[in-house]
């Protein structure tokens, strides 16, 4: 392996860095792309086997080729442009959504190693980006010139940045307790088997975080913007590729959500117990099985909940998660300076 | 020139681009959406300067938060170009005045007053952290005025609220804690009668 770099760093000369770094990339976003192509596949099957249905079956063996397909027909369809729309900022909406469900993923470490960007902030790093999402669909919303996508996109975007608070404090939580702000060093912090992870004695939080994760990517029991009662949706007027790639930013957000929720509350690339057989599977694979698992629970939640209402979605967020947050963030201050401190490390 | 120095001057070509079109857009939210542009050449900038810290602030406060809030108003605000014009010629003079009053005041600070701010700061080494720094620095020898800062923005969110908070009678809101804590007899009125012979 190192072999082959150093032949491609003769073969490039000064642009080896540029190369490389180009590389890094297309190793993360490949494998995201096809992965979110599957997840909704999943999400259909999952979905269907619970709802004792069989779910896609007919293209490909078991329907495997299903989100191919869709790719396909969506590529295929015409981008409808509403009259009376601002044109520029039209097409401009779908690529601020998904330029930061993407850019987030630089700082997101994998393993130990496997990192692209290690910098100090990369807790910070990520909530910035990710708040820039916002302004894709707040800009879908009114470029549409129609008062329905209008709507929908106030109603989304006014339920992001509320749950982003809770959120951003469930992370205060995590920042105490690992006093770092860096992913991989939260997640060092977190060494050991199951009982020293996070989500342990930071509950409360891991299930603020969890939950706010839900809405703020618009998703079930929080998808307003998609309910069939009342659409209102900020992407009511987009159709064929422009949809697409909501489509694809609100699923490369879930798998960041579900990434950082097992990055931050369980334990990363741990494994679950600190002993042989479990420490010989790599870490890698661990952080796999936990993503998926927590993916899994985002499309359980969507089989099992019903809707909620707006008012009830904004109630949620501000009277109940973010007193919970303040609370639990006192409880760890507090308890970081008696004798109990070490249940909080 | 080096490559830092032609970053510099691509994002600082941009926030000029960026700046001066958030004054000239005949839009308000096209001028919104370039003052947003403008924030994010600007912590383009502070990351040249290894501010990285403040630099991501500025992109999760402003851009995230305050800029989101702005293009909420500006786009839910009716507003009339025609009549937002009228007064410009009225008020050009000392729209004028300041606008030059605060170039000069910048170039002397510039270049009288701090010679040190045109010398570019030494680079740091790969293990310093800025964001420690900061925090340490905030909660040591400027505790005093950080504290008070945040005093200050306290009353400020709660003067915020109070001015938005009317009662207004006869509203249908429902009360969460006495629809949970609602009981059986609240509800259901249970009868008792005796059966009916019907259809004789």
């Amino acid at each position: 392996m190192n072999e082959l770099i150093m032949t491609l760093q003769g073969f490039f000369g000064f642009a080896w860095p540029l190369v490389y770094s180009m590389a890094k990339i297309v190793g993360i976003v490949a494998p995201l792309m096809l992965g979110l192509a599957y997840l909704t596949y999943a999400e259909r099957k999952i979905i269907g086997y619970m709802q004792v249905r069989i779910g896609p079956n007919r293209v490909g063996p078991k329907g495997w080729l299903q989100p191919i397909a869709d790719g396909l027909k969506l590529l295929m369809k015409e981008i409808v442009i509403p009259a009376g729309a601002n044109k520029r900022i039209f097409l401009l909406a779908p690529v601020l959504a998904i330029g930061p469900a993407l850019a987030a993923w630089a700082v997101v470490p994998f393993s130990p190693e496997m990192v692209l960007a290690n910098i100090d902030a990369s807790v910070l790093y990520i909530m910035a980006i990710t708040s820039m999402g916002v302004y894709g669909i707040v800009l879908a919303g009114w470029a549409s010139n129609s008062k329905y996508a209008f709507l929908g996109g106030m109603r989304a975007a006014a339920q992001i940045v509320s749950y982003e608070i809770a959120m951003g404090f469930a992370l205060v939580g995590v920042l105490m307790a690992a006093q770092s702000l860096n992913l991989g060093e939260i997640v060092k912090a977190q060494q050991g088997g199951v009982l020293n992870w996070y989500w342990l004695p930071l509950f409360p939080l891991f299930i603020v975080y969890l939950i706010s994760g839900l809405a703020e990517l618009n998703r079930a029991p929080f998808d307003v913007v998609e309910g069939e009662s009342e659409i209102i949706g900020f992407h009511v007027e987009y159709s064929g590729m422009a949809f697409a790639i909501f489509f694809l930013a609100e699923y490369a957000n879930m798998i960041l959500v579900a990434t950082l929720t097992s990055l931050m509350f369980l334990g990363g690339w741990n494994p679950l117990f600190d002993f042989a057989p479990f420490n010989w599977i790599p870490g890698f694979f661990w952080l796999l099985a936990k993503v998926l698992f927590v993916l899994f629970l985002f499309l359980w939640f969507r089989a099992t909940f019903p809707r909620y209402r707006y008012d009830q979605i904004m109630r949620l967020g501000w009277k109940v998660f973010i007193p919970v947050t303040l609370v639990w963030i006192v409880v760890v201050g507090a308890a970081m300076q008696t004798p109990f401190g070490y249940l909080f490390h | 020139m080096n490559f830092e120095t032609l970053v510099f001057y691509f994002l600082a070509s941009i926030l000029l681009f960026a700046g001066l079109r958030v004054v000239t857009a005949r839009h308000p939210v096209h001028a919104a959406l370039f003052l947003v542009l403008s924030f994010f050449t600007g912590a383009g900038l502070w990351l040249l300067l290894e501010a990285e810290f403040l630099a991501i602030t500025l992109v999760l406060v402003y851009i995230g938060a305050v800029m989101v809030l702005f293009l909420f108003v500006v786009m839910m605000l009716n507003l009339n170009i025609e009549k937002m014009r009228q007064g410009f010629w009225d008020n050009l003079p000392l729209a004028a005045f300041v606008g030059i009053m605060m170039a000069i005041e910048m170039t002397l600070v510039l270049t009288v007053v701090g010679r040190s701010v045109t010398t570019s700061p030494e680079s740091h080494a790969a293990g310093y952290s800025n964001t420690k720094e900061l925090g340490r620095l905030l909660y040591t020898d400027y505790v005093y005025p950080f504290e008070l800062a945040a005093v200050i923005l306290l009353v400020a969110i709660v003067a915020a609220i109070a001015i938005t908070l009317r009662r207004r009678p006869g509203t249908k809101h429902q009360d969460p804690a006495w629809q949970v804590s609602v009981k059986r007899e609240d509800r259901v009125r249970l009868i008792s009668m005796p059966a009916e012979k019907k259809g004789e």
